[in-house]
Protein backbone atom coordinates (compact mmCIF):
# COMPACT_ATOMS: atom_id res chain seq x y z
CA UNK A 1 0.00 0.00 0.00
CA UNK A 2 1.03 3.41 -0.67
CA UNK A 3 2.64 5.93 1.80
CA UNK A 4 -0.12 8.57 3.22
CA UNK A 5 0.53 11.76 2.92
CA UNK A 6 1.52 12.71 6.44
CA UNK A 7 4.25 10.76 6.87
CA UNK A 8 4.07 10.23 10.58
CA UNK A 9 0.56 8.66 10.36
CA UNK A 10 3.18 5.79 8.20
CA UNK A 11 5.19 6.13 11.28
CA UNK A 12 2.41 5.36 14.22
CA UNK A 13 0.82 2.39 12.18
CA UNK A 14 4.09 0.64 11.33
CA UNK A 15 5.22 1.35 14.91
CA UNK A 16 2.01 -0.39 15.66
CA UNK A 17 3.19 -3.42 13.43
CA UNK A 18 6.41 -3.88 14.92
CA UNK A 19 5.01 -3.47 18.50
CA UNK A 20 2.61 -6.41 17.08
CA UNK A 21 5.47 -8.42 15.65
CA UNK A 22 7.26 -8.08 18.92
CA UNK A 23 4.52 -9.31 21.02
CA UNK A 24 4.16 -12.42 18.64
CA UNK A 25 7.46 -13.13 19.06
CA UNK A 26 7.31 -13.13 22.85
CA UNK A 27 4.11 -15.56 22.70
CA UNK A 28 5.78 -17.81 20.27
CA UNK A 29 9.11 -17.96 22.46
CA UNK A 30 6.87 -18.66 25.45
CA UNK A 31 4.47 -21.20 24.35
CA UNK A 32 8.10 -23.19 23.26
CA UNK A 33 9.06 -23.03 26.52
CA UNK A 34 6.10 -23.95 28.60
CA UNK A 35 6.17 -26.94 26.36
CA UNK A 36 9.51 -27.35 26.60
CA UNK A 37 9.13 -27.14 30.69
CA UNK A 38 6.21 -29.78 31.01
CA UNK A 39 8.14 -32.28 28.52
CA UNK A 40 11.03 -31.95 30.06
CA UNK A 41 9.74 -31.41 34.21
CA UNK A 42 11.94 -28.23 34.01
CA UNK A 43 10.71 -26.26 36.52
CA UNK A 44 13.14 -23.18 36.52
CA UNK A 45 12.23 -22.78 33.05
CA UNK A 46 8.39 -22.88 34.48
CA UNK A 47 9.46 -20.40 36.50
CA UNK A 48 10.66 -18.02 33.57
CA UNK A 49 7.85 -18.38 31.61
CA UNK A 50 5.35 -17.68 34.40
CA UNK A 51 7.30 -14.45 35.02
CA UNK A 52 7.50 -13.48 31.39
CA UNK A 53 4.14 -13.52 30.98
CA UNK A 54 4.19 -9.88 32.54
CA UNK A 55 5.64 -8.57 29.51
CA UNK A 56 3.14 -9.75 27.34
CA UNK A 57 0.48 -8.02 29.13
CA UNK A 58 2.33 -4.69 29.33
CA UNK A 59 3.04 -5.30 26.00
CA UNK A 60 -1.29 -5.93 24.86
CA UNK A 61 -1.66 -2.59 26.86
CA UNK A 62 0.85 -0.36 24.46
CA UNK A 63 -0.27 -1.99 22.08
CA UNK A 64 -4.38 -0.68 22.98
CA UNK A 65 -2.93 2.51 24.13
CA UNK A 66 -0.87 3.41 20.65
CA UNK A 67 -3.92 2.02 18.44
CA UNK A 68 -6.51 4.22 20.41
CA UNK A 69 -4.16 7.22 20.40
CA UNK A 70 -3.96 6.37 16.59
CA UNK A 71 -7.71 6.56 16.30
CA UNK A 72 -7.62 9.86 18.17
CA UNK A 73 -5.03 11.55 16.26
CA UNK A 74 -6.07 9.84 12.69
CA UNK A 75 -9.50 9.20 12.52
CA UNK A 76 -8.51 6.17 10.31
CA UNK A 77 -10.77 4.90 7.97
CA UNK A 78 -11.08 1.89 5.33
CA UNK A 79 -7.90 -0.39 5.41
CA UNK A 80 -6.17 1.54 7.68
CA UNK A 81 -9.18 1.59 10.44
CA UNK A 82 -9.28 -2.11 9.83
CA UNK A 83 -5.74 -2.27 10.70
CA UNK A 84 -6.00 -0.83 13.67
CA UNK A 85 -9.31 -2.53 15.08
CA UNK A 86 -7.53 -5.94 13.78
CA UNK A 87 -4.14 -5.02 15.61
CA UNK A 88 -6.16 -4.61 18.94
CA UNK A 89 -8.01 -8.04 18.01
CA UNK A 90 -4.72 -9.66 17.57
CA UNK A 91 -3.03 -8.37 20.50
CA UNK A 92 -5.87 -9.88 22.93
CA UNK A 93 -5.88 -13.16 21.12
CA UNK A 94 -1.79 -13.08 21.58
CA UNK A 95 -2.14 -12.27 25.39
CA UNK A 96 -4.99 -15.16 26.04
CA UNK A 97 -2.18 -17.84 24.21
CA UNK A 98 0.57 -16.19 26.73
CA UNK A 99 -2.08 -16.75 29.25
CA UNK A 100 -2.45 -20.23 27.79
CA UNK A 101 1.04 -20.93 27.83
CA UNK A 102 1.75 -19.61 31.51
CA UNK A 103 -1.05 -21.88 32.86
CA UNK A 104 0.57 -24.84 31.26
CA UNK A 105 3.73 -23.84 32.73
CA UNK A 106 2.40 -23.59 36.08
CA UNK A 107 1.10 -27.78 35.94
CA UNK A 108 5.02 -28.66 35.47
CA UNK A 109 5.27 -28.23 39.51
CA UNK A 110 2.37 -29.95 39.93
CA UNK A 111 3.73 -33.36 38.28
CA UNK A 112 7.51 -32.59 37.99
CA UNK A 113 7.72 -35.82 40.95
CA UNK A 114 5.47 -38.16 38.81
CA UNK A 115 7.53 -40.39 36.02
CA UNK A 116 5.65 -42.28 33.25
CA UNK A 117 6.72 -40.00 30.31
CA UNK A 118 4.63 -42.84 27.97
CA UNK A 119 1.58 -39.95 29.29
CA UNK A 120 3.27 -36.83 28.20
CA UNK A 121 3.75 -37.73 24.30
CA UNK A 122 0.48 -36.79 23.25
CA UNK A 123 0.25 -33.34 24.91
CA UNK A 124 3.58 -32.65 23.67
CA UNK A 125 2.32 -33.58 20.47
CA UNK A 126 -0.73 -31.11 20.71
CA UNK A 127 2.06 -28.03 21.74
CA UNK A 128 3.88 -28.86 19.37
CA UNK A 129 1.17 -28.40 16.62
CA UNK A 130 -0.20 -25.24 18.05
CA UNK A 131 3.13 -23.84 18.10
CA UNK A 132 3.13 -24.14 14.12
CA UNK A 133 -0.13 -22.86 14.08
CA UNK A 134 0.61 -19.65 15.53
CA UNK A 135 3.66 -19.39 14.02
CA UNK A 136 2.02 -19.37 10.39
CA UNK A 137 -1.23 -17.26 11.96
CA UNK A 138 2.18 -14.89 13.17
CA UNK A 139 3.70 -15.12 9.64
CA UNK A 140 0.00 -15.23 7.70
CA UNK A 141 -0.21 -11.26 9.98
CA UNK A 142 2.95 -10.21 9.37
CA UNK A 143 2.49 -10.39 5.40
CA UNK A 144 -1.16 -9.67 5.40
CA UNK A 145 -1.68 -13.50 3.93
CA UNK A 146 -5.47 -13.97 4.07
CA UNK A 147 -4.67 -17.46 2.17
CA UNK A 148 -2.01 -18.48 4.87
CA UNK A 149 -4.84 -17.37 7.52
CA UNK A 150 -7.01 -19.56 6.18
CA UNK A 151 -5.05 -22.41 5.74
CA UNK A 152 -4.20 -22.54 9.47
CA UNK A 153 -7.94 -21.77 10.31
CA UNK A 154 -8.66 -24.97 8.02
CA UNK A 155 -5.83 -27.00 10.23
CA UNK A 156 -7.01 -26.18 13.71
CA UNK A 157 -9.78 -29.13 12.64
CA UNK A 158 -6.13 -31.28 13.24
CA UNK A 159 -5.62 -30.24 16.72
CA UNK A 160 -9.33 -30.49 17.75
CA UNK A 161 -9.37 -34.33 16.37
CA UNK A 162 -5.35 -34.58 18.65
CA UNK A 163 -7.38 -32.73 21.42
CA UNK A 164 -9.65 -35.62 20.97
CA UNK A 165 -7.84 -38.91 20.87
CA UNK A 166 -5.75 -37.51 23.95
CA UNK A 167 -8.97 -36.96 25.71
CA UNK A 168 -9.62 -40.71 25.65
CA UNK A 169 -6.37 -41.85 25.86
CA UNK A 170 -6.18 -40.10 29.22
CA UNK A 171 -9.50 -41.37 30.55
CA UNK A 172 -7.67 -44.98 29.79
CA UNK A 173 -4.80 -43.88 32.14
CA UNK A 174 -6.79 -43.17 34.80
CA UNK A 175 -9.05 -46.14 34.63
CA UNK A 176 -5.79 -48.32 34.56
CA UNK A 177 -4.60 -47.11 37.53
CA UNK A 178 -6.27 -44.70 39.79
CA UNK A 179 -2.55 -43.52 40.94
CA UNK A 180 -2.62 -41.68 37.51
CA UNK A 181 -5.48 -39.39 37.96
CA UNK A 182 -4.04 -36.54 39.46
CA UNK A 183 -1.16 -36.30 36.73
CA UNK A 184 -3.74 -36.67 33.98
CA UNK A 185 -6.12 -34.48 35.35
CA UNK A 186 -2.81 -31.99 34.93
CA UNK A 187 -2.19 -33.42 31.47
CA UNK A 188 -5.66 -33.11 30.19
CA UNK A 189 -5.81 -29.34 30.82
CA UNK A 190 -2.94 -28.77 29.28
CA UNK A 191 -3.89 -30.64 26.43
CA UNK A 192 -6.61 -28.47 26.48
CA UNK A 193 -4.71 -25.17 27.22
CA UNK A 194 -2.94 -26.30 23.30
CA UNK A 195 -6.68 -26.56 21.91
CA UNK A 196 -7.54 -23.18 22.95
CA UNK A 197 -4.33 -21.70 21.85
CA UNK A 198 -5.42 -23.32 18.21
CA UNK A 199 -8.56 -21.48 18.59
CA UNK A 200 -7.19 -17.96 19.30
CA UNK A 201 -5.09 -18.49 16.12
CA UNK A 202 -8.06 -19.07 14.23
CA UNK A 203 -9.46 -16.25 15.67
CA UNK A 204 -6.56 -14.32 13.96
CA UNK A 205 -6.57 -16.03 11.28
CA UNK A 206 -10.58 -14.52 10.69
CA UNK A 207 -9.58 -11.21 11.54
CA UNK A 208 -6.49 -11.37 8.77
CA UNK A 209 -9.58 -12.38 6.31
CA UNK A 210 -11.70 -9.00 7.80
CA UNK A 211 -8.22 -7.04 7.10
CA UNK A 212 -7.48 -8.28 3.33
CA UNK A 213 -10.88 -8.34 2.22
CA UNK A 214 -12.94 -5.62 4.60
CA UNK A 215 -15.84 -7.84 4.98
CA UNK A 216 -15.79 -11.06 7.78
CA UNK A 217 -15.79 -14.46 6.99
CA UNK A 218 -19.29 -15.83 6.61
CA UNK A 219 -18.02 -19.91 7.12
CA UNK A 220 -18.58 -21.07 10.03
CA UNK A 221 -15.31 -22.74 11.00
CA UNK A 222 -15.32 -26.80 11.12
CA UNK A 223 -14.94 -27.26 15.12
CA UNK A 224 -14.32 -30.96 15.78
CA UNK A 225 -13.47 -30.85 19.59
CA UNK A 226 -16.55 -32.81 20.46
CA UNK A 227 -15.22 -34.29 24.44
CA UNK A 228 -17.94 -32.25 25.76
CA UNK A 229 -20.52 -34.88 25.01
CA UNK A 230 -17.55 -37.85 25.96
CA UNK A 231 -17.89 -40.29 28.81
CA UNK A 232 -16.79 -43.34 30.00
CA UNK A 233 -18.10 -46.48 30.27
CA UNK A 234 -16.29 -48.69 32.83
CA UNK A 235 -16.52 -52.35 31.51
CA UNK A 236 -19.60 -53.94 33.12
CA UNK A 237 -20.19 -51.54 34.76
CA UNK A 238 -23.79 -52.15 34.12
CA UNK A 239 -23.74 -55.02 36.21
CA UNK A 240 -23.01 -53.12 39.12
CA UNK B 1 -23.17 -1.30 -5.95
CA UNK B 2 -20.89 -3.41 -4.15
CA UNK B 3 -19.19 -4.54 -7.77
CA UNK B 4 -15.90 -2.55 -8.64
CA UNK B 5 -17.87 0.19 -10.73
CA UNK B 6 -17.02 1.66 -14.26
CA UNK B 7 -17.66 5.50 -14.10
CA UNK B 8 -19.03 5.04 -17.27
CA UNK B 9 -21.94 3.07 -16.73
CA UNK B 10 -24.83 3.80 -14.88
CA UNK B 11 -24.13 3.72 -10.71
CA UNK B 12 -27.26 2.18 -8.94
CA UNK B 13 -26.94 2.52 -5.34
CA UNK B 14 -28.84 -1.12 -4.42
CA UNK B 15 -28.62 -0.66 -0.52
CA UNK B 16 -32.10 -0.82 0.47
CA UNK B 17 -31.01 0.12 4.28
CA UNK B 18 -30.21 3.90 2.85
CA UNK B 19 -33.00 3.85 0.29
CA UNK B 20 -35.52 2.70 2.54
CA UNK B 21 -37.82 5.66 2.59
CA UNK B 22 -37.17 6.92 -0.84
CA UNK B 23 -36.93 7.00 -4.11
CA UNK B 24 -34.60 8.91 -6.95
CA UNK B 25 -34.67 12.47 -6.88
CA UNK B 26 -31.97 13.58 -8.87
CA UNK B 27 -31.24 11.23 -11.77
CA UNK B 28 -28.39 12.34 -14.55
CA UNK B 29 -27.15 10.57 -17.77
CA UNK B 30 -23.96 10.89 -19.22
CA UNK B 31 -23.40 14.22 -18.13
CA UNK B 32 -20.03 16.47 -19.58
CA UNK B 33 -19.35 19.56 -18.60
CA UNK B 34 -16.96 22.07 -19.95
CA UNK B 35 -15.68 25.38 -18.52
CA UNK B 36 -14.40 26.29 -22.44
CA UNK B 37 -11.83 23.85 -23.80
CA UNK B 38 -11.81 22.36 -20.32
CA UNK B 39 -13.72 19.29 -19.68
CA UNK B 40 -14.52 19.24 -16.14
CA UNK B 41 -17.09 16.48 -15.85
CA UNK B 42 -16.37 13.55 -18.44
CA UNK B 43 -19.69 11.00 -18.73
CA UNK B 44 -21.45 11.71 -15.13
CA UNK B 45 -24.04 8.94 -14.24
CA UNK B 46 -25.34 8.75 -10.93
CA UNK B 47 -28.80 8.16 -9.84
CA UNK B 48 -29.22 10.63 -6.12
CA UNK B 49 -32.24 8.90 -3.71
CA UNK B 50 -35.23 11.09 -2.35
CA UNK B 51 -35.14 11.87 1.58
CA UNK B 52 -31.32 10.35 2.58
CA UNK B 53 -28.34 12.53 2.20
CA UNK B 54 -25.18 12.09 -0.65
CA UNK B 55 -21.93 13.25 0.23
CA UNK B 56 -19.77 13.70 -2.97
CA UNK B 57 -16.22 13.93 -2.14
CA UNK B 58 -12.96 14.06 -4.06
CA UNK B 59 -9.98 16.10 -4.24
CA UNK B 60 -10.23 19.52 -5.16
CA UNK B 61 -11.32 20.29 -9.18
CA UNK B 62 -12.45 16.71 -9.32
CA UNK B 63 -15.75 18.21 -10.53
CA UNK B 64 -17.90 17.74 -7.44
CA UNK B 65 -19.10 21.62 -7.11
CA UNK B 66 -19.23 21.58 -10.93
CA UNK B 67 -21.83 18.92 -10.72
CA UNK B 68 -23.82 20.20 -7.94
CA UNK B 69 -24.47 23.39 -9.60
CA UNK B 70 -25.81 21.80 -12.65
CA UNK B 71 -28.60 20.40 -10.16
CA UNK B 72 -29.91 23.77 -9.77
CA UNK B 73 -28.57 25.47 -13.37
CA UNK B 74 -25.85 27.63 -11.19
CA UNK B 75 -23.36 27.06 -13.73
CA UNK B 76 -25.80 29.12 -16.36
CA UNK B 77 -24.17 31.87 -14.72
CA UNK B 78 -20.63 31.40 -16.21
CA UNK B 79 -20.67 31.96 -19.42
CA UNK B 80 -18.38 29.47 -21.01
CA UNK B 81 -19.90 26.88 -19.15
CA UNK B 82 -21.85 24.26 -21.52
CA UNK B 83 -23.42 21.56 -20.04
CA UNK B 84 -24.58 18.35 -22.01
CA UNK B 85 -26.65 14.79 -21.18
CA UNK B 86 -29.57 14.47 -19.48
CA UNK B 87 -30.36 16.00 -15.59
CA UNK B 88 -33.71 15.03 -14.29
CA UNK B 89 -35.27 16.24 -11.16
CA UNK B 90 -38.16 14.00 -10.13
CA UNK B 91 -38.25 13.00 -13.97
CA UNK B 92 -38.29 16.01 -15.63
CA UNK B 93 -35.71 17.34 -17.53
CA UNK B 94 -34.24 20.54 -16.08
CA UNK B 95 -32.23 21.53 -19.17
CA UNK B 96 -35.49 21.98 -21.27
CA UNK B 97 -35.18 25.39 -22.35
CA UNK B 98 -39.23 25.31 -21.12
CA UNK B 99 -38.10 25.18 -17.52
CA UNK B 100 -38.45 28.41 -15.66
CA UNK B 101 -35.14 28.40 -14.04
CA UNK B 102 -36.55 30.86 -10.94
CA UNK B 103 -38.99 27.90 -9.91
CA UNK B 104 -36.02 25.14 -10.77
CA UNK B 105 -33.46 27.13 -8.23
CA UNK B 106 -36.69 27.17 -5.48
CA UNK B 107 -37.50 23.49 -5.49
CA UNK B 108 -33.83 22.82 -5.82
CA UNK B 109 -32.32 25.35 -3.11
CA UNK B 110 -28.42 25.77 -2.49
CA UNK B 111 -26.37 26.53 0.56
CA UNK B 112 -23.22 28.17 0.01
CA UNK B 113 -19.59 27.94 1.56
CA UNK B 114 -19.51 31.17 3.25
CA UNK B 115 -22.61 32.63 4.96
CA UNK B 116 -24.63 34.75 2.25
CA UNK B 117 -27.13 36.39 4.31
CA UNK B 118 -28.71 39.29 2.33
CA UNK B 119 -27.88 42.83 3.77
CA UNK B 120 -31.47 42.86 5.33
CA UNK B 121 -32.91 41.80 8.74
CA UNK B 122 -33.49 38.58 9.56
CA UNK B 123 -36.87 38.50 8.74
CA UNK B 124 -36.51 40.09 5.29
CA UNK B 125 -34.20 37.27 4.56
CA UNK B 126 -36.38 34.15 5.02
CA UNK B 127 -39.74 36.56 4.37
CA UNK B 128 -37.90 37.64 0.74
CA UNK B 129 -37.92 33.82 -1.17
CA UNK B 130 -41.74 33.22 -0.09
CA UNK B 131 -42.92 37.20 -1.05
CA UNK B 132 -41.49 37.11 -4.48
CA UNK B 133 -42.81 32.95 -5.15
CA UNK B 134 -46.20 34.28 -4.01
CA UNK B 135 -46.04 32.03 -1.55
CA UNK B 136 -47.63 33.68 1.03
CA UNK B 137 -51.36 35.26 1.30
CA UNK B 138 -50.98 37.81 3.44
CA UNK B 139 -48.89 39.23 6.49
CA UNK B 140 -49.94 36.92 9.09
CA UNK B 141 -49.37 33.55 6.73
CA UNK B 142 -45.53 35.11 6.31
CA UNK B 143 -45.08 35.52 9.84
CA UNK B 144 -45.94 31.77 9.73
CA UNK B 145 -43.74 30.83 6.69
CA UNK B 146 -40.86 32.82 8.52
CA UNK B 147 -41.04 31.21 12.35
CA UNK B 148 -41.16 27.64 10.77
CA UNK B 149 -38.31 28.37 8.28
CA UNK B 150 -36.40 29.21 11.48
CA UNK B 151 -37.64 26.71 13.33
CA UNK B 152 -36.88 24.39 10.74
CA UNK B 153 -32.80 25.36 11.00
CA UNK B 154 -32.65 25.10 14.70
CA UNK B 155 -32.41 29.48 14.80
CA UNK B 156 -35.95 30.31 15.75
CA UNK B 157 -35.01 30.15 20.39
CA UNK B 158 -31.89 32.33 19.02
CA UNK B 159 -33.42 34.90 16.81
CA UNK B 160 -37.00 35.87 17.73
CA UNK B 161 -36.52 38.90 19.79
CA UNK B 162 -34.65 40.39 17.33
CA UNK B 163 -36.20 39.10 13.61
CA UNK B 164 -35.78 43.31 13.15
CA UNK B 165 -31.96 43.58 12.97
CA UNK B 166 -29.31 42.38 9.92
CA UNK B 167 -28.70 38.89 9.42
CA UNK B 168 -25.10 40.14 8.88
CA UNK B 169 -25.10 40.39 12.33
CA UNK B 170 -25.27 36.94 13.12
CA UNK B 171 -22.54 34.72 14.25
CA UNK B 172 -20.71 33.01 11.46
CA UNK B 173 -22.75 29.50 12.16
CA UNK B 174 -26.43 31.55 13.11
CA UNK B 175 -25.94 33.08 9.60
CA UNK B 176 -25.38 30.10 8.07
CA UNK B 177 -28.46 28.25 9.73
CA UNK B 178 -30.15 31.59 8.16
CA UNK B 179 -29.16 30.48 4.74
CA UNK B 180 -30.57 27.18 5.30
CA UNK B 181 -34.04 28.94 6.77
CA UNK B 182 -34.09 31.03 3.65
CA UNK B 183 -33.50 27.93 1.45
CA UNK B 184 -36.19 26.09 2.99
CA UNK B 185 -38.79 28.75 3.32
CA UNK B 186 -39.75 28.27 -0.54
CA UNK B 187 -40.35 24.47 -0.44
CA UNK B 188 -37.44 23.21 -1.93
CA UNK B 189 -37.51 19.43 -2.42
CA UNK B 190 -33.91 19.42 -2.82
CA UNK B 191 -31.11 21.08 -0.99
CA UNK B 192 -27.40 21.53 -2.16
CA UNK B 193 -25.23 22.26 0.29
CA UNK B 194 -21.38 23.30 -1.06
CA UNK B 195 -19.31 22.67 1.72
CA UNK B 196 -21.33 24.73 4.07
CA UNK B 197 -19.57 24.13 7.05
CA UNK B 198 -15.95 24.89 6.37
CA UNK B 199 -16.05 28.50 7.35
CA UNK B 200 -17.61 27.33 10.69
CA UNK B 201 -15.82 26.20 14.20
CA UNK B 202 -16.36 22.61 15.43
CA UNK B 203 -19.94 23.65 17.82
CA UNK B 204 -21.29 25.70 14.61
CA UNK B 205 -20.58 22.84 12.68
CA UNK B 206 -22.10 20.11 14.80
CA UNK B 207 -25.50 21.93 14.95
CA UNK B 208 -25.37 22.38 11.09
CA UNK B 209 -24.41 18.64 11.14
CA UNK B 210 -27.85 17.57 13.22
CA UNK B 211 -29.74 20.38 11.45
CA UNK B 212 -29.05 18.11 7.79
CA UNK B 213 -29.99 15.12 9.84
CA UNK B 214 -33.56 16.67 10.72
CA UNK B 215 -33.72 17.97 7.25
CA UNK B 216 -33.15 14.61 5.81
CA UNK B 217 -36.71 13.28 6.79
CA UNK B 218 -38.11 15.27 4.06
CA UNK B 219 -35.24 16.61 1.86
CA UNK B 220 -32.70 15.03 -0.65
CA UNK B 221 -30.16 16.33 0.24
CA UNK B 222 -26.54 16.85 -1.29
CA UNK B 223 -23.45 18.38 0.39
CA UNK B 224 -20.03 18.65 -1.26
CA UNK B 225 -17.35 18.15 1.41
CA UNK B 226 -13.73 18.29 2.19
CA UNK B 227 -13.59 16.56 5.83
CA UNK B 228 -14.11 12.91 5.22
CA UNK B 229 -15.11 12.78 8.84
CA UNK B 230 -17.99 15.11 7.88
CA UNK B 231 -19.31 12.66 4.89
CA UNK B 232 -18.92 9.81 7.45
CA UNK B 233 -20.70 11.42 9.96
CA UNK B 234 -23.67 12.91 7.76
CA UNK B 235 -24.72 11.17 4.61
CA UNK B 236 -26.38 8.06 3.92
CA UNK B 237 -24.26 7.72 0.60
CA UNK B 238 -21.09 8.66 -0.53
CA UNK B 239 -19.96 9.38 -3.84
CA UNK B 240 -16.70 9.66 -4.93
CA UNK B 241 -15.46 12.45 -7.56
CA UNK B 242 -11.85 11.95 -9.20
CA UNK B 243 -11.01 14.13 -12.40
CA UNK B 244 -14.20 14.84 -13.69
CA UNK B 245 -15.54 11.14 -12.85
CA UNK B 246 -17.59 9.16 -10.41
CA UNK B 247 -15.48 6.50 -9.24
CA UNK B 248 -17.82 5.09 -6.51
CA UNK B 249 -21.19 5.76 -5.29
CA UNK B 250 -22.54 4.01 -2.40
CA UNK B 251 -23.40 3.31 0.92
CA UNK B 252 -21.11 5.60 3.21
CA UNK B 253 -21.08 2.82 5.84
CA UNK B 254 -19.33 0.54 3.70
CA UNK B 255 -17.12 3.39 1.93
CA UNK B 256 -15.21 4.41 4.84
CA UNK B 257 -14.79 0.74 5.96
CA UNK B 258 -14.26 -1.35 3.02
CA UNK B 259 -14.31 0.94 -0.17
CA UNK B 260 -14.34 -1.49 -3.99
CA UNK B 261 -11.71 1.46 -5.58
CA UNK B 262 -7.97 1.38 -4.97
CA UNK B 263 -8.60 5.29 -6.04
CA UNK B 264 -11.18 5.71 -2.77
CA UNK B 265 -9.30 3.86 -0.72
CA UNK B 266 -6.33 5.76 -1.19
CA UNK B 267 -7.85 9.22 -1.25
CA UNK B 268 -10.19 8.55 2.34
CA UNK B 269 -7.26 7.35 4.00
CA UNK B 270 -4.91 10.21 2.91
CA UNK B 271 -2.53 8.72 0.19
CA UNK B 272 -3.13 10.94 -2.44
CA UNK B 273 -0.74 12.96 -4.30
Amino acid sequence: MSEHIVKSYDEDLSQLRTMLAQMGGLVEQQLDDAIDALTRRDTALADRVIQNDERVDVLEREIEEKAILTIARRQPVARDLREIMVAIRVSSDLERIGDLAKNTAKRTHAMSDQLPRKLMVGVTRMGRLAQVEVKNILDAYSRSDADLAMEVWRADEDLDALYNSIFRELLTYMMEDPRNISLCTHLLFGAKNMERVGDHATNIAENIYYLVHGKPLSEGRPKKDVTSGMRVDIEGSDDR
Amino acid sequence: MNAPVDHQTLITPAHPKALASGQFKVTARDVDVYYGEKQAIKKLSIDIPDRAVSAFIGPSGCGKSTFLRCINRMNDTIPTCKVTGLIDVDKRDIYDPNIDVVQLRAKVGMVFQKPNPFPKSIFENVAYGPRIHGLAAGKTELDEIVEKSLRKAGLWEEVKDRLAQPGTGLSGGQQQRLCIARAIAVNPEVILMDEPCSALDPIATAKIEELIDELRQNYCIVIVTHSMQQAARVSQLTAFFHLGTLVEYGDTNEMFTAPQEKRTQDYITGRFG
